[in-house]
């Protein structure tokens, strides 16, 4: 990865929603959620990213903006180290790519099979308009020996079958197995699977994601995978060798490989994550549920009035005084590739000499 | 249409000494006829609940969970038939069989003794009527006393990790999703049921809510002896706090026992294919593997034992008739031919645990504990 440049750099993203009305917005009287507040992330080649954190944390709208669906209201996007959107802005090429071609490389399947599915066409013809306005060189016939292929790939057999069936004749697998279809028919360079499997039965989500890990060999491309759920964003990024990254309140929060943040996780809220995510083995699971949930507040605090510095230490157990001041850095503790933003991963900060947060907020609430 | 031996599936029950027995389930089904045929999406269906005991039922998508949920309490939506007897053992008094209730009396036996949180139920909510107003209707049409059980309420609450008052008085609408869904727990216990039915109860949850949920789940069965059936396709999610686990399959259960022996030894091919695939933060990833074939369709269920299409070890009596319940171990059932040979036939394996428990548990800093 280091001599070429990533098939997607994030620099800095903000994505700052603006809410309320015309009237409100006169008045400048708007709250601003920041659902992405500065977040740096860079996709290779064949490489596969999970994002996992809670909802309402900027998940989705960090992916959307990864594949030039969301425009960011601050830092910068590239495809292949070309800006993205003055790409789209500019009238003259300001590089290789045009922006239709950055936009082909760039696809996404969503949480709701059903109903990224058009209802009234049959899978054929759903498959078949992107065919024909990317290959248009092919005939009919090609075009469905193509297609009767990527159905027998995709686990739907006979695909004369399944090709003249409608949506609502699908199970939600199948269906998601189209729009998957559909997605890398397009030989993209990054698909943005959101909560692609999470509305599919647990026992048909390892298929799932056995299936988009096979056809990543095939077309060669790279996943940026969506979940609020640890154990599935495990599989799939551990399987091919990726990273996780956990979201908190529009930060990354702590990013690294697979294996670490299972295993080894440094942010407190990635190990509260990995400590709620359920475990089969009965004795550790026992364990946990004799165990006090180990939060101080069990919601998550309203985005468009986030918490000062650290965005966890009101939920945080290990928050002292110093956490309510300022946000803390990305930083690599280990040295091994996993960056976590909280001040424990520096054995230096002067976090380790701060004064336990109970004592600050009672004085807070003492004397207002 | 197949036609199927009518089995006789009672070898698991009457195990146990009948006062431990709360909720008999005997020979129910439930039928839909439908233009393409009649699909039998609960089929004689046989199952004992013990008496406090919190009993997970676990099933992929489409097995029949709701459907058996649904036929506790006779609530199968129309216009799907339901066959067969609920006998519910009450503290005391005679036992009751719930199929044959007036009107009136079931609705007097919901809330007060059996009560359920139906999947999805947060559109259940009255949108015109304050979360308070639920509460008063449920107590008034029960003639509960409405001063004791408000304090109650308000109890509930707060284990739920909610604000009586900010809660109480606000319309459903103005509640996230998940604060809807703890408010309809406690409503489902404003009257101490006897029996707490839930399906899916924290699908729509984050997961630390939704652990948190568990937690407490766990606790209330335990302080205020209460049964509870707990119904999810997620299997880890509720291994951890059921007592015994029921695995459903193509609309009947196809093991039952100790929840930590079924995770531990599953004997029927179906569960411990079911323990294979699904995602897990502890399995060792080369050990997931999905499984081969479909899921049985409700209007065509393969004959004999319904899950031979997809079994490595299905042989030629599969075909042909409907396994009974085998006992495997004390309290372990499986309804299988062959289930001697499935552990070899599909094997699993969970984490020992190794590098778990302590080193990812977060534990308060001590020095944070002087002040
Ligand atoms: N178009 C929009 N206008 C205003 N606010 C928005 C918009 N899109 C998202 N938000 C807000 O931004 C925050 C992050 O939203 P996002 O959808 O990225 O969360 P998420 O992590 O995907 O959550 P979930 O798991 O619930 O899907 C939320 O507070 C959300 O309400
Ligand atoms: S910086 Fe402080 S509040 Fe934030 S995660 Fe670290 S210890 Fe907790
Ligand atoms: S061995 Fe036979 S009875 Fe047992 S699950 Fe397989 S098909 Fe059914
Ligand atoms: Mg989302």
């Amino acid at each position: 990865m280091s001599s070429k440049e990533p098939v997607i750099s994030l620099e800095n993203i903000e994505v700052h929603f603006e809410l309320g009305g015309f009237i409100d917005k006169l008045r400048s009287d708007v709250d601003t959620v920041k659902a992405v507040d500065g977040v740096s992330l860079e996709i290779g080649e064949n490489d596969v990213v999970a994002l996992v954190g809670e909802s309402g944390c900027g998940k989705t709208t960090l992916g959307k903006t990864a594949v030039g669906l969301q425009r960011p209201t601050g830092g910068a996007i590239r495809y292949r180290g070309q800006d993205i959107w003055e790409t789209k802005d500019s009238r003259r090429s300001v590089g290789d790519y045009e922006f239709e071609e950055i936009r082909r490389s760039l696809q996404i399947i969503h949480q709701d099979p059903g109903s990224s599915l058009n209802p009234h066409r049959t899978v054929m013809g759903q498959l078949v308009d992107p065919i024909k306005k990317w290959y248009p060189e092919m005939n009919p016939g090609q075009r469905e020996e193509n297609l009767f292929e990527l159905l027998s790939r995709m686990g739907m057999k006979p695909p004369e079958d399944y090709a003249n069936r409608y949506p609502h004749q699908l199970s939600g697998g199948e269906q998601q197995r189209v729009a998957l279809g559909r997605a890398l028919m397009l030989e993209p360079d990054l698909v943005l699977a959101d909560e692609a499997v999470s509305a599919l039965d647990v026992s048909l989500r390892v298929e799932m994601m056995d299936l988009m890990l096979e056809l990543q060999d095939v077309v060669n491309t790279s996943y940026l995978f969506i979940s609020h759920d640890l154990a599935n964003a495990r599989y799939l990024a551990g399987r091919a060798d990726g990273y996780i990254g956990v979201m908190y309140l529009g930060n990354i929060v702590e990013i690294g490989p697979v294996d670490q943040i299972i295993n080894d996780p440094q942010h407190p809220y990635t190990q509260i994550l990995r400590w709620a995510t359920p475990q089969l083995n009965p004795d550790l699971a026992k364990k946990a549920h004799e165990q006090e949930i180990p939060v101080r507040e069990v919601d998550i605090p309203d985005p468009i009035d986030p918490p000062s510095g650290c965005h966890f230490h009101p939920r945080c157990p290990q928050a002292r005084a110093i956490c309510a001041k300022e946000e803390p850095e990305l930083i690599d503790p280990v040295g091994e590739g996993t960056r976590a933003a909280c001040y424990r991963a520096d054995d230096n900060h002067e976090y380790w000499n701060s004064p336990s947060i109970d004592d600050v907020e009672e004085e807070l609430t003492v004397n207002p | 249409m197949t036609t199927r031996e009518q089995a006789t599936n009672y070898q698991h029950l009457q195990t146990r000494a009948e006062d431990d027995v709360i909720l008999e389930i005997r020979n129910a089904s439930v039928r839909f006829d439908m233009d393409r045929g009649s699909a039998r999406v609960l089929d004689d269906v046989n199952m004992d609940i013990y008496r406090d005991e919190l009993l997970g039922i676990v099933g992929e998508s489409g097995s029949g969970k709701s459907m058996f949920a649904s036929a506790i309490l006779d609530a199968v939506v129309e216009p799907g038939i339901l066959q067969g007897q609920i006998i519910y053992h009450r503290k005391e008094g005679e036992p009751i069989d719930i199929l044959q209730l007036e009107p009136d009396e079931l609705r007097r036996l919901r809330w007060d003794e059996i009560s359920m949180v139906f999947q999805g139920a947060m559109s259940s909510f009255n949108p015109t009527m304050t979360v308070r107003g639920h509460f008063e209707e449920t107590i008034r049409a029960h003639g509960a006393d409405m001063g004791e059980r408000m304090s109650h309420v308000r109890h509930l609450l707060s284990e739920l990790y909610l604000e009586p008052e900010r809660v109480l008085d606000v319309y459903p609408h103005e509640l996230s999703g998940g604060m809807k869904q703890r408010a309809l727990i406690a409503l489902s216990l404003v009257l101490d049921p006897e029996v707490l039915i839930m399906d899916e109860p924290t699908a729509a949850l984050d997961l630390l809510m939704q652990r948190s949920i568990l937690s407490l789940l766990y606790d209330l069965q335990q302080t205020y002896d209460l049964t509870i059936v707990f119904i999810t396709h997620d299997l880890p999610l509720v291994a951890g706090i059921a007592d015994r686990l029921s695995v459903m399959y193509s609309f009947q259960f196809v093991e039952v026992g100790e929840s930590e022996e079924i995770i531990r030894n599953a004997a029927h091919p179906y569960t411990r294919a079911l323990l294979k695939s699904v995602p897990s933060i502890d399995t060792p990833l080369d050990e997931m593997s999905h499984i081969e074939g479909e899921s049985p369709d409700p209007v065509n269920i393969p004959a004999g034992c319904s899950y031979h299409p997809r079994c490595p070890i299905a042989t030629s009596i599969c075909v042909e008739q409907d396994p009974e319940f085998f006992e495997v171990d004390e309290d372990h059932w499986a309804a299988c031919f062959h289930w001697e040979e499935a552990a070899d036939a599909v094997e699993y394996s969970i984490s020992s645990g190794e590098l778990t428990a302590e080193d990812v548990t977060v534990e308060p800093d001590e020095e944070d504990d002087s002040g």
